[in-house]
């Protein structure tokens, strides 16, 4: 793997747990913690875990991103803190 | 939400996007034995494209693809096909859970049969996978709320 695009990777990694934690719009929050996880499936299949990219670009880009949104549909959108 | 109208771009895109998705979930399912994936990640495949569904276009059209009445049978036909399989190779094999080699397919070689056992439980696997994370958003869902 070349290791330059693995840092750049790690810098997306890195820049969208922070903004998925800082957003004031949870749907924000959301959209990033969906970035977060396809950056590690393309990490984890970088360093040769397939398997186990697939399933965290299945199910932690997909499904949760899903899920999220309709807990944030059924609750208010803005954080209070 | 402030309100919530229908786009017909996000409609076109996830009636575009969801068979796709769907046939690569199949791929995914039936290859599952000699390369990456499976069961599970060919069932949330399948799921995936069921809730783009859903989540674009509304209950009453999306609920033409899968109906929300058919989910729960279609979880527990999956997990009776794995079982099923198990123990069908554990009693007529005479070996142990899922050994699929004691499985009654005649004209077989152990080889095969381990490969076509595979391939049962995979099927099985897959189909519970997709109807559980369904019915989990089907739930979660249950009498949507837009004012």
């Amino acid at each position: 793997m070349i290791w330059e695009f693995e840092l750049v990777l790690f810098v997306f990694l890195v820049f969208a747990a922070i903004v998925a934690l800082e957003a004031r719009n949870l749907l924000v929050s959301v959209v990033m913690l969906s970035v977060f996880s396809f950056s590690a499936a393309l990490l984890f299949a970088s360093m040769g875990a397939v398997d186990v990219g697939f399933t965290e670009a299945v199910v932690g880009a997909g499904v949760t991103g899903i899920l999220f949104v309709i807990a944030i549909h059924k609750t208010s959108a803005k954080t209070n803190d | 939400m402030k309100r919530s109208f229908e786009s017909p771009i996000t409609l076109l895109g996830a009636r575009a996007l969801a068979p796709f998705i769907m046939m690569f979930g199949l791929y995914v399912i039936f290859h599952g034995h000699y390369s990456p994936g499976g069961g599970f990640q060919g069932g949330a495949l399948l799921a995936a494209s069921v809730l783009l569904m859903r989540v674009a276009s509304g209950s009453k059209t999306s609920s033409l693809i899968l109906s929300n009445a058919v989910t729960t049978p279609m979880g527990v036909v999956g997990v009776l096909i794995y079982f099923g399989t198990g123990l069908l190779a554990m009693f007529l094999g005479g070996s142990n859970f899922l050994d699929y080699e004691g499985l009654p397919i005649p004209g077989m070689s152990p080889f095969y049969l381990r490969y076509t056992g595979i391939l049962i439980i995979e099927v099985g696997v897959g189909l519970a996978v997709m109807a559980a994370l369904v019915l989990i958003y089907d739930k979660m869902a249950d009498g949507e709320v837009s004012q």
